[in-house]
Formats: C-alpha cells, sequence, structure tokens
C-alpha cells in the first residue's frame, strides 16, 4: 500500500547539513499497522512527512495505493493527500471550530455540500464514541477526546491510508491504550492501512504488525514484530524485554517467539543435569502473541546439549557471555 | 461664593474655590457642547475612515508578512525584505513628521490639506504599517502543527489563509485593531495641530491658544471616553470569539 524506495533527505541550516533520511525502503502491507520506533531526531518524523509529501525528499520515490506521490505537484498532490489521513501529537485541532467543524473541513475543503457534510460528520462522531461531542469546542474537551476527533477528521474523506505521527505522545497510559485500541479497530473496520512513528516500544508492542527501527537516518531493522523478535542479536527484541545488564560466562539468553505450554526449564534440569538460575526476563503481549525472554545461567557438564535442545524446541538461544 | 473670615476655615475656602472651578466648567458645557459634538463627530468620522483603510491595507501586508518569510506558505525572501523595510519606514517616523512629509500626496488625493477628510492619508499611512505588524503577529500565533495539517488534508494555500490562519487568529487581529483605533484616536489630535479638526484641533485651538481651560478639559473628558468605548467593546468582542 505504501512503497518508498531510496528516500534521501538533507536539510541545509546555516553552517551544516544535517542528514535526515539517507535511503531508506519502506514497505507497508495493505491492513498492516506499521511502526516506526526511533529517538527523536532520527529522521522518523521526515519519513512520515515525506509519505504524503509534506516533506519533498531530495531522492527517492513514494507510492501509495499504486500512484506516484513523488510524481505530482499543486491540484493532483492536493487531491492524492485527501486519500491520506493524518494524526498528529497535538492534535492539530482548530481552536476557533466546533467538534463538528473540525471533523467537516477535509469534507469543506473538497467542497462536499453542507447536507453531505452533516450526514458524514454524524457517522464519523459515532464511528468514534463523540457524537454528544458535536457541539463542543476543542478546549472543552480532554486530550484523548481531541485525539479522537483528529482521528475522525483524518478519516473524513475515507482514506485508505491513516499517518499518525507521535499520537498517543501527549497521552497518558490510560488514554494511550484506549487510542491505540480504537485505531486497531479501525484498521480491522475499515481495513485501513496505518504507517505511526513513536518514540514508545509499547506501542509497537501493543498494536504493530511491523515495525522499522531508526537510527541517524536509517532503517536499523525492519520486518514483522514476530519474525524480527525471534532473529539474533535483534534491537526490537532487546528494547521490548530489558534484561538485567549482568552477564557471566554462563549467562544465555533465550527468546519464546510464540507461546509455551511446556514447562522447559524443569524439563532442562532433569534431562541434562544442569543447573538453571534465571537471572531476569519477562513475557509480554506482542502482536497478538505471548511472547517472553529470559535471561538465565545454565551450567553443568552438558550444558551445550541443553542449549541444542532449546534451539530444537524452536526457541532463540544467545550466549551473552561470548 | 461666600467666605466666611473664621480661623480654621481657610481650608474650607481653598476647597471652595476648586468647587466653584467645577461647577463653572458644568456651566460652561451647553454653551459649548455644540462646538465639543462636531469636534467628536470629526475625530470619529477621521479614526473610523483611518480604520477601514488600515484594515483594507493592513491586513493583506500583515498576511503577506507573514506567508512569504522562510517557512511560510509562499516563501519569498525578496518581497518580504521589501515589505519589511516599508513597514519600518512607516513604523519609525513620528507621526507628526509622517503628517507633513505626506502633505503633497494628501493634496493629491483629497484636493486640501485641511479639514478631517484630508487628515485621514496621513492617519491611514500611519495605522496601516502598524496594524501590519501585529496582525503579522496574531499570526504568527497560529500553531504551525494545524497549518500542517491543513496542507495533510489537501488545503489549498489561499484556503488555509482564509478558512486556517485568519479564523484562527481572530481574537489576537480584534486586539490589534483596537490597539490601532486607540492609537488612531491619538494621532487624530495631532492631527488637529496642523488643521485637521476633530477634538485635537479644539484642544490646542480653544483650550491651548486661547487658555480656555474649559475645552481642554472637555477635550480630555470626550477622549478619555471615546478610548474607554472603543476598548470596552473590543474587549468584550475578544473574550466573545476566544475559544482557546
Amino acid at each position: 500500500m505504501i512503497d518508498a524506495v531510496g528516500l534521501h533527505k538533507v536539510y541545509r541550516l546555516k553552517k551544516r547539513r544535517v542528514t535526515a533520511l539517507k535511503g531508506v525502503d519502506l514497505h507497508v502491507e495493505p491492513g498492516e499497522i506499521f511502526g516506526v520506533v526511533g529517538q527523536s531526531g532520527a529522521g522518523k518524523s521526515t519519513l512520515l512527512r515525506s509519505v504524503n509529501l509534506l516533506e519533498r525528499p531530495d531522492a527517492g520515490t513514494v507510492h501509495v495505493a499504486g500512484e506516484e506521490l513523488t510524481a505530482l505537484r499543486g491540484a493532483r498532490l492536493r487531491a492524492a493527500r485527501r486519500g491520506i489521513g493524518m494524526i498528529h501529537q497535538h492534535f492539530a485541532l482548530l481552536s476557533s471550530r466546533t467538534v463538528a467543524g473540525n471533523v467537516g473541513f477535509p469534507l469543506e475543503v473538497s467542497g462536499v455540500d453542507r447536507a453531505r457534510r452533516r450526514a458524514r460528520v454524524g457517522e464519523l462522531l459515532e464511528l468514534v464514541g463523540l457524537s454528544d461531542k458535536a457541539r463542543a469546542y476543542p478546549s472543552q474537551l480532554s486530550g484523548g477526546q481531541k485525539q479522537r476527533v483528529g482521528i475522525a477528521r483524518a478519516l473524513a474523506s475515507g482514506p485508505q491510508v491513516l499517518l499518525s505521527d507521535e499520537a498517543t505522545s501527549a497521552l497518558d497510559p490510560v488514554t494511550t491504550d484506549s487510542i491505540l485500541a480504537l485505531l486497531r479497530r479501525l484498521r480491522d473496520e475499515l481495513g485501513l492501512t496505518i504507517l505511526l512513528i513513536t518514540h514508545e516500544m509499547d506501542v509497537i508492542k501493543r498494536i504493530c504488525d511491523s515495525a522499522a527501527i531508526m537510527e541517524a537516518g536509517e532503517f536499523r531493522e525492519s520486518g514483522r514484530v514476530l519474525d524480527l523478535i525471534g532473529t539474533p542479536g535483534s534491537l526490537l527484541a532487546r528494547s521490548l524485554f530489558p534484561l538485567p545488564a549482568h552477564r557471566g560466562a554462563d549467562t544465555v539468553y533465550v527468546t519464546y517467539p510464540r507461546s509455551y505450554d511446556e514447562p522447559l526449564m524443569s524439563e532442562l534440569t532433569r534431562r541434562f543435569d544442569v543447573d538453571v538460575n534465571i537471572l531476569g526476563g519477562g513475557v509480554e503481549e506482542v502482536a497478538g502473541q505471548s511472547v517472553g525472554r529470559l535471561s538465565v545461567d545454565l551450567r553443568g557438564e552438558r550444558r551445550r546439549q541443553a542449549l541444542t535442545y532449546l534451539a530444537e524446541q524452536g526457541l532463540l538461544v544467545e550466549e551473552a557471555g561470548k | 461664593m461666600t467666605v466666611i473670615p473664621v480661623d480654621g476655615l481657610v481650608m474650607a475656602t481653598e476647597d471652595t474655590g476648586a468647587w466653584n472651578a467645577v461647577v463653572d466648567f458644568v456651566r460652561a458645557w451647553p454653551e459649548m457642547w455644540p462646538t465639543l459634538w462636531l469636534g467628536t463627530m470629526d475625530t470619529v468620522y477621521m479614526v473610523w475612515w483611518a480604520t477601514v483603510f488600515s484594515l483594507l491595507f493592513g491586513l493583506p501586508l500583515g498576511v503577506l508578512l507573514v506567508t512569504t518569510d522562510k517557512g511560510g506558505l509562499t516563501p519569498a525572501p525578496t518581497v518580504r525584505a521589501v515589505l519589511s523595510a516599508i513597514v519600518n519606514i512607516g513604523r519609525s517616523l513620528p507621526f507628526i513628521v509622517l503628517m507633513v512629509a505626506v502633505l503633497t500626496l494628501t493634496r493629491f488625493l483629497v484636493g486640501t490639506t485641511l479639514g478631517p477628510t484630508a487628515a485621514i492619508v496621513p492617519l491611514s499611512i500611519g495605522a496601516i504599517p502598524f496594524f501590519a505588524r501585529l496582525v503579522e503577529t496574531s499570526l504568527r500565533e497560529v500553531d504551525r502543527e494545524v497549518i500542517e495539517a491543513a496542507h495533510a488534508m489537501g488545503t489549498r494555500r489561499f484556503t488555509i489563509v482564509g478558512k486556517v490562519m485568519l479564523p484562527e487568529a481572530l481574537p489576537g487581529l480584534i486586539a490589534g485593531l483596537v490597539m490601532t483605533v486607540v492609537t488612531l484616536i491619538s494621532y487624530s489630535a495631532m492631527a488637529g495641530a496642523i488643521g485637521g479638526g476633530g477634538l485635537g484641533d479644539l484642544a490646542i485651538r480653544e483650550g491651548y491658544q486661547r487658555f480656555n481651560d474649559h475645552y481642554l478639559w472637555a477635550t480630555v473628558i470626550l477622549l478619555i471616553v471615546i478610548v474607554q468605548i472603543a476598548q470596552s467593546l473590543g474587549d468584550l468582542l475578544v473574550r466573545r470569539l476566544s475559544r482557546r
């Protein structure tokens, strides 16, 4: 649905050049929620703005729903942008308009008549659960309600793609949960494709099917979240499951890329007569599956066989001591 | 006026003197009123039309100062530098100098340099750059994210100005307009000094040159009243429109 190839972008400031994108390739499948995570200044905001051409990349092409946006300008680019919704960190609502006026804005701009606008605004507010707030002004709403208005507005012209610019970063944890749940529901109900950027690993964990870790204008790794977690040396796994810094010569990181019902650790001690000492770990719900990661000290004569056995069970085993 | 020659009432006598001055002033009011009314109407007339012209020219000028800036809707550094320089020239001249400096233009446009209609020319020229800067400041306060969101929704730049920037900045724009009106009232009094008419003219001609304190006080009171009315109406409007 979104295909960006070879994106480069350099900002020329007074005395220095800042490279925001160094040849980024981004591929988002239809109906997928794709998260780009990284520190501020990593270039993720530039990447997101390149998709709807708010920033024109210096090199590279962007296709959305089969149309090459980088080839468009003026009226045709504006028309294409109407097929891409966007939500913002600070909601970007017009303070001078009511909730209904904000949601109707994109329709008004594209020339939809008043009666059709009113009907559509009613539908959209129902969709995000704010029917009773139609006549309120943004300043009378909570942060979560404002973002719901932002989402309703982004969906007004019926886009296939939604871009989310740190949409939950200004919200408290409970509200963040409800907004993320809403995004997931909208993806399921409307078949939206969502590209989001965030600095919160939690967002990736909760709703993303695929993810990329961005650093200094480049993707350090990208792919389906569950695949990434099952990849040796994965940055994503390390970020999602921070393990204790302590590691000895015998320390092993064990990643469970799917749910296990078998009591693996006790089986290990019985079969191979090894000592297992759990240093830390956690089990998390990721992309709808429970995934775990442990840091353990494994000692004993048959340590090597034990590790092989774990690997054979489909676990990812990394020797941290090496 | 009765003065009782008793010790300890000297203060009372002085109080009575001040009181009598006030009484004299109030008694003189009906006689002054027709002249004062005409002066007030002249002032209102000058300020009204100068406000209309400030709005007509200052608003687009202020919008251009913002949109032509780098990072604006239509960046044009050269255009902006020129506009900004013109505005600065207008802002840097003391009004009394500006009035004299534009006399030729006034004569060309109005046919005379005397009277309230002639005064509208320098008043407008003085107020346009003043209002333009206030417009610029208000428009800069508009959240950049909101403008970006409008771009993302495929909004034309002209529409962004009309449906996003101006409505979002409206309370600030009204406050700026009120400030311009108040400044114009003070400018109009200066215009009176070179024959522009209005309350300033009365204060100078009747009050200062003819030593008629009653006229001086009356014009001061009327000017204060006019400014208060303008400011209160403006504040009311700003409060009504403010949704933040």
